[in-house]
């Protein structure tokens, strides 16, 4: 499904990523760990074609297709969706009206006609149980006022509403107390299915006891430098991550 | 040839015609200002009111005048449909300076309430144009008051004496249409005596593809414990200029709600002067600006709090696109012995792309120590965080600027009061901001 190949990435000149070889396949859950800094948020970032970002090297394929070669939005259309490690708060645009433009656009894109008003609100309606989101944060502007704990659960509603085959979690545990990282993490798994893959992000065990990735990559300065199954996660839980670069 | 030369030496030539097909409670006021004009010419940029519009540059083309009042073969009621759900208004046409009276709206008024042109009323109340005419818009201050009173030949009258309440909005539309460029000098004056109550909207339109330059010199009387609510909306097209300077005059315990809406211009400046004169006054004045190509805004607005427990609310929203430029300079004065004022000017203005201009000009004087005031402006571009937020999510970048650009005016336009024009304006201004023409479906003026 996705296809990374020798990666490079820097922001402002400086050269985060050195050369990432990443394949994730259909239905398979990826755990991205390793310190501040080393690089999994530029990596998220490149995935969904940040702006900021200057891929120098390598290339990406989804699904075959260069994914370099789109627009963000495209990526989104394609299948993409990326859960912001900080939602952004987007005062004035309600709710409603983001996700009825988001969703529209994707149908554009895959040549189906805009939902009728009935039948998005309730769409709308029936995600919205998966995280538990009130009906009162449906109908405000775009994160604006909402907890940490909402934020994230946003998050979760919005991948709902556009139903992605590859979902990238950026720290989506981080600011969670442990009843919303539950409701959060159960809300993603109701959406898993066998053709819908994940990377998660993540500094703690706590999130992949309930997501129960297939495998654990270590990133470190840049470069993916330990694979190993679910194991590795509880290792690095009592370890840390200094023996890891021991190792190099 | 300098600006001001042009118009003194046509008044030397056309006095006669110009007298002849006017009042003559306007005709009294021309030679003071003719000497005011004269005195002043138009202001420089030097000059602090003036600072972000060159007026001389507007003033210096050479338009033609009707000033013999040769008719104008149209009837707006026939011409003009506009087709905007609920706006139930009692519709008034003013065409360049004159006031169309040969049809009238059937909605009846209140005994006693006048809407008519400026020169019938000189004849048939000409006690109230006297004790009104030419007290706020002196002359003496300002150059354009001085151009509009020297040239002005006709406008519109709006009376509505003690006590009496306009349930029905009055819906004024004012129509620039001419075969030849042209120049228009227009006059308004609105009296609410004491306990009175209107809602006025108007609507600046232009129904030829022709330059015209409007000035319109507005007085408005608000007697005590009296309601007004003005709204002005322009939607004219990238050759109008407008000029129009407006004095406001508010008696103790009256309210007032200006607000003024700018939605499609060529060079556009508006001065707003509203003196709180009795205790007790209030006004809100709301503004929003959209503005991209090469157009101009300047909104320059004085709230003078001259009497104590007074409140003025502002709240001005500019988005400039392309390289238009917008100008907000508000200036509360707080004048000693205005205690318990209570004052906030908000302005907040997004410049969508880089060579959009921006120049915000927040004042505020106080010369009373029990008062309670803010003011504040910012400036800014759209938020790329968010804008990237929502391209991740699917939504095309034209299409993200645009909820963006609608959102920051939101809530400008979320205070406006008149349901009607409100709903129409959230409709017009995501029409305009997609790029559509901001008019109204089948208006054939509109076209």
């Amino acid at each position: 499904m996705l296809e990374i190949i020798d990666l490079h990435a820097s922001i402002n000149g400086k050269e985060i990523l050195k050369g990432i070889n990443l394949t994730v396949r259909e239905g398979e859950v990826h755990a991205l760990m390793g310190q501040n800094g080393a690089g999994k948020s530029t990596l998220s970032n490149v995935i969904v074609g940040h702006p900021s970002y200057e891929v120098t090297q390598g290339k990406i394929l989804f699904n075959g297709k260069d994914l370099l070669e789109l627009k963000p939005e495209d990526r989104a259309h394609e299948g993409i969706f990326l859960s912001f490690q900080q939602p952004v708060e987007i005062p004035g645009v309600s709710m409603v009206n983001f996700m009825r433009a988001a969703l529209n656009a994707k149908r554009k894109y895959q040549g189906l006609e805009p939902l009728s008003a009935g039948d998005f609100l309730k769409l709308m309606r029936e995600k919205r149980r998966i995280v538990e989101l009130d009906n009162k944060l449906a109908n405000r502007s775009v994160n604006e006022g909402f907890s940490g704990g909402e934020k994230k659960r946003n998050e979760i509603f919005q991948m709902a509403m556009l139903e992605p085959t590859l979902s990238i979690l950026d720290e989506t545990d981080s600011g969670l107390d442990v009843d919303a990282l539950r409701i959060v993490a159960e809300g993603f798994n109701k959406l898993r299915t066998p053709q819908t893959s994940a990377i998660v992000i993540t500094h703690y065990q706590r999130l992949l006891d309930y997501l129960k990735p297939d495998v654990v990559h270590v990133l470190l300065d840049g470069r993916i430098v330990k694979t190993a199954g679910p194991e590795l996660a509880f290792e690095i839980e009592k370890r840390g991550f200094d023996w890891i670069k021991e190792e190099q | 040839m300098n600006s001001e030369k042009q118009y003194i030496d046509l008044y030397h030539q056309a006095n006669d015609l110009i007298c002849r097909h006017s009042a003559p409670l306007m005709n009294a006021h021309r030679q003071e200002a003719l000497e005011a004009f004269q005195r002043l010419g138009f202001p420089s940029k030097q000059v602090e009111r003036y600072k972000y519009t060159n007026v001389a540059q507007i003033f210096a083309p050479d338009y033609g005048l009707n000033l013999g009042r040769i008719d104008i073969p149209v009837n707006p009621y026939e011409v003009f449909r506009c087709d905007v759900p609920n706006l139930s208004t009692s519709l008034y046409f003013v065409l360049n300076d004159l006031f169309y009276d040969k049809a009238l709206p059937k909605a009846t008024l209140p005994e006693g309430v006048i809407i008519s042109s400026l020169g019938k009323a000189c004849e048939e109340f000409p006690e109230v144009v006297k004790r009104c005419y030419g007290q706020l818009a002196r002359p003496g201050k300002d150059a354009i008051n001085a151009l509009n009173t020297m040239l002005a030949q006709d406008g519109l009258f709006i009376y509505v004496p003690r006590g009496l309440v306009v349930d029905r909005t009055i819906q004024v539309i004012n129509i620039l249409r001419s075969d030849v460029d042209l120049m228009v000098n227009r006059r308004v004056l609105i009296v609410l005596e004491e306990g009175a109550q209107a809602r006025i909207l108007v609507c600046d339109h232009a129904l030829d593809d022709r330059n015209f330059l409007a000035t319109q010199v507005s007085e408005v009387f608000v007697g005590e414990n009296a309601h007004l609510e003005l709204y002005e909306l322009e939607e004219t097209h990238v050759k109008c200029h407008r000029v129009s300077n407006m004095y406001v005059q508010m008696q103790a315990n009256s309210t007032a709600v200006l607000d003024n809406i700018t939605l499609q211009n060529g060079q556009t400046r508006n001065r707003t002067d509203v003196q709180l004169a009795g205790q007790g006054a209030e006004v809100h004045m709301n503004g929003c600006v959209i503005a991209d190509q090469k157009q101009h805004v300047d909104n320059n607005t004085l709230i003078d709090h001259a009497a104590p427990h007074c409140q003025s609310h502002e709240l001005y929203k500019y988005v400039l696109d392309d390289e238009a430029v917008g100008a907000f300079a508000g200036r509360i004065l707080v004048r000693e012995g205005a205690q318990h004022t209570v004052s906030k000017e908000t302005n907040a203005n997004l410049c969508a792309s880089r060579t959009a201009r921006m120049y915000a000009q927040p004042m505020l004087e106080i010369y009373a120590d029990d008062v309670k005031c803010s003011h504040g402006s910012t400036v800014g571009q759209l938020g790329d965080a968010a804008l990237f937020y929502m391209r991740q999510r699917g939504i095309p970048e034209d299409e993200a600027r645009l909820l963006l650009k609608y959102a920051f005016v939101g809530e400008v336009l979320d205070s406006i009061r008149l349901e009607s024009l409100r709903d129409r304006l959230h409709h017009l201004v995501e029409k305009r901001f997609r790029g559509e023409l901001s008019k109204c479906k089948d208006c054939k003026l509109c076209k």
